[in-house]
């Protein structure tokens, strides 16, 4: 900074100034970039500060609460209440973790460190290509075909196992949050392979010869080296995948029943924050009231991400702290 | 090239056994002995010889047809200049080195007699009996000192109720107990460097290998932390036999009783340590030792 107020006068080196025009694409850059990264923010801040004006409406309808945690949504009798939809997004989400987070954490150890190196170019792009079908396309194979093939193996499930909470059910409807859950793990299946892949291959190989060298088998090594390492990116390709299940609307609405009422299985029909704007928004567009319940539940949508989100970055936290160092292995989202 | 002669009168076991079957001192080959056979044989030292041992790198050969023996209760120090291959032959004889993609190795690895290379011949089993120490500390990082210590054992199937006991006594045995006694469940990554490698020898210890490999256990190391790790070698070698590869001259006449030149992936000279740095038969080891070249 003083080089810029007096460039030329450092005692006979002048080489040592700099003039203020070449200064300048510097200048330049850091300027355009922070106001691009301002943007992001504004716009980020903006939408929530829209989202919450345009659905005041409801909320003075129903209060804030009511309108979270209210059992029904009933359009007809202008009943907004979104806890089955909350509820309902949870539900499907935390299945489709379950389901995919450790396929997808199996796939990329296999990819990293069991499979033969000729396939592994090959079966990375498969993997990676699951990503690059469209959602619509998920849903209507899940519809059409999955629903059929599941369907008796739902009902033998719920019926042996009824002893277990959220499981029992009469009848297994055809589409329902279990499906859903099933079709969500496919879609965050590759982008969950694909970051934790990513860090396992950043495990230093000293590490991982630490296990080895002990007379640790394979499995040991990966389960003493390389899986705690990559913990906290694995924890961040599974938030990223979270939030790929919590906003997924397509694919959900076919295949989650459109039940406005909590169900009491994993394998009753039900309905999601997304899926219920896709279905309404068309018929809400003359009703300011079911308009702004719709936007509501986009609000809710949104703070349920940060929501889960914060949580999981907690916890992150807090094992790395107990474990001592951060493990820093990148791939934090 | 000429292993040393006194081995073949000292034990002329090995020389019976060398063509044969395994004979009666076999690693344990087979997960169920994996487990109790260190504990009988703790404290025993072990032959180690390498016949016509070669290793590659795809197509690059590292180390060319080396013959060699390890003494039980020696140190046995490898030197030679950067890439001469004398890691990689270290790293061949717990089989390490095939960890590496594209690398192979050809020849016999004998422990006691029993080829490492042999068929039937667990790789697991290789390495719990013979330890290896890095160039770099590596304590696992998630891990608390006493986790670090214990977790070969927990693996191996060590009886619960064992664990701490031989934690402590790998402890003692690294030199580190008294440093640590107080913080056993702090992470092992808060460590010194010095007293990360000691954990690293104490989690090694741990698992009571028969041979200790030591791949230039003091290269990341400030001279105090190194010397404590040099000490430590000449209290091991009663328990293990040791073999270190070091960049440093001064350490391997500090710690060695035996001292290996190598050069290009070949072996130069085996000798007693004072000798080879004295009065080294080989005009290459003369070079060396008096810092000519490398």
């Amino acid at each position: 900074m003083e080089a810029a107020t007096q460039p030329m006068s450092t005692g006979g080196r002048p080489q040592l100034g700099r003039s203020p025009a070449s200064r300048l694409p510097d200048q330049i850059l850091r300027l355009g970039l922070t106001a691009i990264a301002v943007a992001v923010l504004a716009l980020l801040a903006y939408f929530f500060v829209k989202l919450a004006i345009e659905s005041r409406l409801v909320f003075e309808e129903e209060g804030i609460l009511g309108f979270v945690f209210a059992n029904n949504w009933n359009v007809a009798a202008s009943i907004y209440g979104a806890l089955p939809l909350v509820v309902g997004t949870l539900i499907t989400s935390a299945l489709a973790l379950l389901f995919g987070v450790p396929v997808a954490v199996a796939v990329a150890v296999f990819l990293t460190e069991l499979c033969p190196k000729r396939v592994r170019g090959s079966l990375t792009i498969v993997v990676d290509l699951l990503a690059a079908v469209p959602s619509v396309v998920y849903g209507l194979w899940a519809f059409y075909f999955l629903i059929p093939k599941l369907k008796p193996v739902e009902q033998w499930f719920a019926d042996t196992f009824h002893f277990l909470p959220f499981v029992a059910i009469d009848s297994v409807p055809g589409p329902n949050y279990f499906i859903a859950g099933l079709v969500l793990a496919i879609m965050l299946l590759p982008i969950v392979c694909a970051i934790s892949r990513e860090v396992l291959a950043t495990v230093p190989a000293d590490l991982k010869e630490a296990s080895l060298g002990l007379g640790l088998t394979r499995w040991e090594m990966i389960r003493t080296s390389m899986l705690p390492y990559a913990r906290r990116g694995i924890v961040g390709a599974s938030m990223l995948g979270l939030g790929r299940a919590i906003g997924e609307t397509i694919a959900v609405t076919i295949v989650i029943g459109d039940s406005p009422i909590l169900g009491h299985s994993i394998f009753g029909q039900g309905y999601t924050l997304a899926a219920v704007i896709a279905n309404e928004f068309n018929e809400a567009a003359a009703n300011p009231l079911h308009k702004s319940a719709l936007i509501a539940a986009g609000l809710v949508l949104f703070v349920l991400t940060l929501l889960v989100n914060s949580i999981a970055r907690l916890a992150v936290m807090r094992s790395e702290r107990q474990s001592g160092r951060p493990i820093s292995a990148g791939g934090g989202v | 090239m000429n292993p040393r002669p006194t081995d073949a009168t000292e034990r002329p076991v090995q020389k019976a056994a060398s063509g044969g079957p395994p004979p009666l001192l076999p690693l344990p080959t087979s997960a169920s002995t994996s487990t109790s056979a260190p504990r009988e044989s703790a404290g025993r030292t072990r032959q180690v010889e390498l016949r016509d041992l070669n290793a590659f790198y795809g197509s690059h050969h590292a180390v060319k047809d080396v013959n060699l023996s390890f003494a039980p209760r020696d140190v046995t120090a490898i030197i030679g200049p950067s890439g001469c291959g004398k890691s990689t032959m270290v790293r061949c004889i717990n089989r390490m080195h095939e960890e590496i993609d594209g690398a192979r190795a050809e020849g016999q690895v004998l422990v006691d007699g029993t080829d490492l290379y042999g068929a039937g011949v667990d790789v697991v089993a290789v390495r719990r009996a013979v330890g290896m120490v890095f160039q770099k500390p590596n304590p696992f990082p998630t891990m608390s000192i006493r986790d670090n210590v214990a977790a070969g054992l927990r693996f191996t199937g060590a009886p619960r109720g064992e664990i701490d006991e031989r934690v402590i006594g790998a402890l003692k045995g690294a030199s580190l107990w008294d440093e640590v006694k107080d913080r056993l469940d702090q992470p092992g990554a808060g460590l010194s460097g010095g007293q990360q490698q000691r954990l690293c020898i104490a989690r090694a210890l741990a698992v009571e290998p028969e041979v200790l490999l030591m791949d230039e256990p003091c290269s990341a190391l400030d001279p105090v932390a190194t010397l404590k790790i040099e000490e430590l070698i000449g209290e091991l070698k009663e328990r293990v036999t040791i073999v270190i590869v070091t960049h440093n001259m001064q350490q391997a006449a500090r710690v060695a009783d035996t001292t290996v030149f190598m050069l290009g992936g070949e072996l130069v000279e085996v000798g007693a340590t004072h000798k080879l740095f004295t009065t080294p038969e080989d005009e290459r080891t003369e070079q060396y030792v008096t810092g000519k070249f490398g």
